[in-house]
């Protein structure tokens, strides 16, 4: 048989709408980082902005920029890049559209140490560790009960999440109700998730790690589109599903619980970043992975300067949930036209 | 009946050969003490009754399964003892079911191919495997349809654009699960006609798991019986497909005929209702 002709243009990343989706998420991060920079309590001028930056101009302004909305805005950037390609990992990781970066009892686990240092008056600076160690633990523990009996199915895996969730949940709300109210006010911003006055010191403690887990995470495009073919299919392909699973849910766990140690547990992002960009960039995880990551650093840095522009500052947390729950029924609604 | 549990054919030459194969999902075993061989460009079909271990054996053949004990050799070399890439470079299987990730194309489906193919760091498809997928995609007619999502295509539609997945693997061996199933009458002789030119002109090794018999006995080489994990025969079709040997294995009632294309089987009725029917006027 002769070899087939074909045209080049079949296969250009132009035809999965990636670029365009990428420009379009960059240029939004880039805007609403700008805005974001200028907003605040003290407003700032493009002019004034742009002395700042290079460390000219007002002292104060300086300051403002460099020490406090720079390393927030930052900091944004990190929790919603490892939120967004978290939440992208594991629904594709279980085929549910519903997973999200809590779904393996992470939030929990993180939640359960978190509310237990501070109800039990434990050193702050440590709370964002030790719920980043309860957060993997927990992950691990999902993990071990998902391989009983050996393979690695994702019923399983889903049912030992919300298992293990519920129980640690019903733990922290027992610890919330004892702690004295000054404490409670604490546990609950932290559950809700805020980025106010996260600085240089998170960024520079997680970020690192983040940003190496951002980059295997896009290692793993391939087997998670061989995943979404079935488990046989997968398998026949070359896969190992044992292997394959523990490096996603490891990967996503790391992301999740680093993003849940700086800022507490932000909802929605996770779960909606990625079904967004599934709408953009169809199927493919090899593109749907990075574009998570853009997406989901866009979408908090907007959710953060949201949160910010009132005149009582909101957790960022419900901002995302005020936010995410309207946008998810739009996406819902609008994959449900498409497809009828 | 003799002995048939053995495959008689010289085991030497086999391109993939199982050897004494026990295996199944649990501890118990469902293929018991399997032995068989598949030589190159010949197709040798699978047939007997639901849960007779069909499935399981190709699972077992194609590594997605380990056995418990036993061997299975792909080319001279153990397939358990290989990596599942490099297994899949030179064999494929389709199994019985798949699912479809909303809103892949053809295309995209058929990419995946050529995933065993590739090292982990090339991102993309490189100028062969760009070839390869459309020499598949064309193979398998699919040419018109190839940036259609395939959840819109046709059930056999769908069927030859999974076929063409895993002809984009450039496979030697074939595995296929019961491939017709869910096609019309039409259908199901199109992708057997398929199957059948890739199989003389690419030489292509071929196992299939057929519930229609005589679509079975028209295209193989050879058959194999199987019944609770057991072959029970193998050979040649007009061999393998005898009254007795379908009573024993299907329990039913039959008699076979030689017409134009070849030995087909006519089905009279399940040898059961056949002894009941009887037992009035006995007593």
């Amino acid at each position: 048989m002769t070899v087939q002709k074909f045209r080049i243009s079949n296969y250009s990343i132009l035809r999965d709408r990636f670029l365009p989706t990428l420009v379009l998420l960059t240029m939004g991060l880039l805007l609403t980082m700008t805005v974001s920079l200028c907003q605040g309590a003290v407003p700032l001028s493009g002019n004034e902005l742009w002395q700042a930056l290079w460390h000219q101009g007002e002292s104060i302004n300086q300051t403002i920029i460099w020490e406090l909305r720079l390393p927030r805005i930052i900091a944004a950037m990190v929790v919603g890049a490892a939120l967004g390609m978290s939440g992208a990992l594991l629904q594709g990781m279980l085929r549910n559209g519903l997973a999200d970066p809590f779904v393996l009892g992470i939030s929990a686990g993180a939640g359960l140490v978190a509310i237990a240092m501070i109800t039990l008056g434990a050193v702050q600076t440590l709370v964002p560790l030790g719920a980043w160690v309860g957060a993997i633990a927990t992950a691990a523990l999902v993990y071990s009960l998902g391989y009983l009996g050996g393979g690695m199915s994702v019923e399983r895996l889903i049912l030992a999440g919300v298992a293990i969730s519920s129980m640690f949940g019903a733990i922290q709300t027992t610890l919330l109700l004892l702690a004295d109210d000054g404490r409670i006010q604490s546990a609950l911003n932290w559950l809700i998730g805020s980025l106010n006055g996260r600085g240089w010191s998170e960024v520079t403690n997680t970020g690192p790690y983040v940003g190496m887990a951002l980059i295997a995470g896009c290692l793993l495009a391939r087997p998670l589109n061989l995943l979404n073919l079935g488990d046989d299919m997968a398998s026949g392909l070359g896969t190992s599903l044992v292997r394959s699973r523990l490096a996603i849910g490891a990967v996503a766990s790391l992301l999740a619980a680093s993003a849940v140690s700086m800022a507490g547990l932000i909802g929605f992002v996770g779960l909606v970043v990625p079904h967004g960009v599934r709408l953009l960039v169809g199927s493919d995880y090899r593109w749907i992975l990075p574009c998570s990551a853009i997406g989901g650093a866009w979408v908090l840095t907007l959710a953060d300067l949201l949160s910010r522009l009132g005149t009582v500052e909101l957790p960022v947390g419900a901002v995302t949930a005020l936010l995410g729950s309207p946008l998810f029924i739009w996406l819902l609604y609008r994959r449900g036209s498409r497809n009828g | 009946m003799d002995n048939y549990n053995h495959d008689s054919y010289n085991l030497s030459e086999a391109l993939l050969e199982a050897r004494n194969l026990f295996g199944g999902y649990s501890k118990q075993a469902i293929v018991k003490d399997v032995s068989l061989s598949l030589h190159k460009g010949e197709w040798l079909s699978l047939v007997g009754a639901n849960g007779s271990g069909k499935s399981t054996l190709l699972k077992l053949c194609s590594r997605i399964l380990s056995p418990q004990t036993g061997t299975v050799l792909l080319d001279g070399k153990a397939i358990h003892q290989q990596s599942a890439q490099s297994v899949a470079r030179q064999l494929a299987i389709l199994p019985q079911q798949q699912t479809i990730p909303s809103g892949l194309t053809v295309r995209q489906l058929v990419s995946l191919g050529r995933t065993p193919h590739q090292p982990w760091w090339q991102w993309d498809l490189n100028l062969e495997d760009r070839e390869m997928v459309e020499k598949a995609i064309a193979q398998t007619q699919l040419t018109a349809f190839s940036d259609r999502p395939v959840e819109q295509l046709s059930g056999g539609e769908r069927q030859r654009a999974f076929l063409a997945l895993t002809l984009a693997q450039d496979p030697q061996v074939l595995l296929l699960d019961e491939p017709t199933t869910f096609l019309d009458l039409h259908h199901q002789l199109e992708l057997l006609e398929l199957l059948k030119n890739l199989n003389q002109e690419r030489q292509l090794s071929i196992i299939t798991v057929l519930h229609d018999i005589n679509l079975a006995v028209r295209y193989s080489d050879r058959l194999a019986m199987l019944k609770q994990g057991e072959i029970t025969a193998i050979g040649t079709p007009p061999d393998v497909i005898t009254p007795e040997n379908l009573r024993q294995v299907f329990d039913v009632e039959a008699v076979t005929i030689i017409t134009p294309v070849g030995l087909q089987i006519c089905l009279l009725s399940p040898s059961h209702t056949l002894v009941r029917s009887r037992e009035p006027t006995a007593l």
